[in-house]
């Protein structure tokens, strides 16, 4: 059993001091065979493997991942957890999500900085607002908490955020989600690969997927870098990659990929308490516990691989965030960067079975994976586990493109994430 | 930022493009005999290669023209553009094609 994390364990090693940490999960060399392999260690690859094995009783499971845990969108989102979908079937799969978030951190056993310090969106036109009802009240009739606010409120409840009748972009009122919030991104990729390895799970980086093996349209196992590995069962969870996977496995997906732009201010004394997001002028932004304002755009319009997008994207962001706090303008920013997304065109995900028997995709989280994370890895544990999908995730199938049964959430996970 | 050489108005910056994705999709003529499955395949099913990339853009505040663009999606760099209705070109490089 690994070593327990708690106040007395901090205390015992920082009388030794802190030299004698032991390692949070090891790094083993690839099995052979495994009964269920899952390719990407991100936070969801990495929730899969510890559900698996928690849930489901399987630990001969390994997690690959071609660069190391959480250096893909995990590490570079902005790390918002929301469960304010319109649809039912994504309100009920992202509030599975924000419930499993509550108690994270103790199921863990690892601290995941969960913060549900409130989330407020904002609307800036009549129709915005009206769009915004609609939302709040579809979210409240999934009994999940959500609530309007008018601009007087929303200028209480965020005082530095321009609320002014004159104001560029004009605050109509705003939905507010207060179980909303943050967490710490790496810390979530971490305390998955912690619990699932003290489980028995094989969490094996710089191990890049180049090939499946596929007989009599079955899944037996891949080819990585290093080396053959068999397999009874494959869950593949490759945000921003998974078009390329799916071209090694012979079919196609829905699904293109585009960058999507987030960056860092210097670090500043607290100044914003709460999430703020604006659909309308695509910008959200929150204050990270070192103090950095955390603001993230809307995704680059081309297709590309890159993890890098294009200037105008930023100005564009930056224009509306310094009229929505003019306090903001005067910031320097610390760093930049860019994730690559999978969009679906009805911006939700695909979570479930593929063409290939006994190969499972879980992609095309697009630009707001991260919130899912816990609730994503559990219905995906399940569907690997039975077969057949849990039923929270059984209308994000890939066959909904060829039924027409599509989960239109362009409105809420168009941007703000 | 891009710098895109529209076929008809010479090199300009990206933000006076419009990107309108994947190009060379033909729409089936014999939509009446396809099952949902294969229209699946025209609606949404797509390429989406890490390398060259055969993509339409339109010059939305120049020309108003649509063409083709062979692109990388790792690099960006731009192999070619061509008109509409031309076949897309061989780019020796990538898996795109």
């Amino acid at each position: 059993m690994k070593q327990h994390y708690s106040i007395f364990t901090l205390a015992r090693n920082a009388a030794s001091y802190h030299e004698k940490w032991t390692e949070a999960w090891r790094s083993p060399d690839p099995k052979p065979e495994y009964d269920v392999v899952i390719v990407g260690g991100g936070g969801h690859g990495l929730a899969t493997a510890y559900y698996l094995a928690k849930e489901h009783g399987i630990t001969n499971v390994a997690v690959l991942e071609k660069g190391w845990l959480g250096g893909g969108n995990t590490g570079r989102n902005t790390t918002i957890v929301r469960s304010n979908y319109l649809w039912d079937e994504s309100a009920h799969l992202y509030e599975h999500a924000l419930k499993l978030w509550e108690g994270l951190s103790q199921d863990l056993n690892y601290n995941v900085m969960f913060s549900q310090r409130g989330l407020l969106s904002t609307a800036h036109t009549v129709h915005d607002m009206q769009a915004l009802r609609r939302r709040v009240y579809a979210i409240q009739l999934n009994g999940i908490d959500s609530e309007i606010l008018t601009r007087e409120q929303v200028a209480e409840y965020c005082p530095i955020l321009d609320c002014s009748p004159t104001a560029r972009y004009p605050v109509f009122g705003a939905s507010l989600q207060r179980r909303g919030g943050v967490a710490r991104h790496d810390a979530v990729a971490w305390g998955y690969a912690r619990g699932a390895d003290a489980r028995g799970v094989d969490v094996i980086q710089n191990c890049e997927v180049t090939g499946f093996k596929i007989e009599g349209g079955k899944v037996v196992g891949l080819e990585t870098t290093r080396g053959s590995i068999g397999a009874k069962k494959v869950g593949v969870v490759v945000a921003g990659n998974c078009g390329v996977l799916a071209g090694m496995a012979g079919f196609r997906l829905p699904i293109e990929s585009h960058p999507l732009q987030a960056m860092v201010s210097e670090p500043i004394k607290p100044v914003l308490d709460c999430v703020v997001m604006s659909g309308q002028v695509h910008v959200y932004v929150s204050q990270s516990d070192k103090g950095e304002l955390v603001f993230g755009a809307g995704i680059d319009s081309f297709n590309s691989y890159s993890q890098y997008g294009s200037p105008p994207v930023v100005e564009n962001m930056l224009n509306a965030l310094i009229e929505l706090f003019p306090i903001f303008s005067r910031l320097r920013f610390l760093r930049q960067w860019g994730g690559i997304v999978d969009t679906c065109p009805d911006a939700s995900p695909i979570i479930g079975k593929t063409p290939i028997e006994n190969l499972f995709f879980n992609c095309g989280w697009g630009t707001g994976g991260f919130k899912a994370t816990p609730g994503s890895g559990h219905v995906f544990a399940h569907t690997i586990a039975t077969g057949e999908p849990h039923k929270l995730n059984a209308a994000f199938s890939l066959e909904r493109f060829a039924t027409g049964y599509l989960i239109d959430e362009h409105g809420a996970a168009g941007v703000a994430h | 930022m891009l710098l895109i050489p529209c076929p008809y108005c010479g090199k300009r910056d990206e933000h006076e493009f419009s990107y309108a994705r994947e190009g060379h999709i033909t729409r089936p003529t014999n939509g009446e005999q396809l099952s949902d499955a294969e229209w699946a395949q025209y609606l949404f099913m797509r390429k989406n290669p890490k390398g060259v990339h055969y993509e339409r853009w339109m010059h939305a505040k120049g020309c108003r023209r649509y063409f083709y663009a062979a692109r990388d999606t790792v690099t960006h760099e731009i192999y070619a553009t061509y008109e509409m209705g031309q076949p897309a070109p061989v780019v020796d490089r990538g898996n795109g094609r």
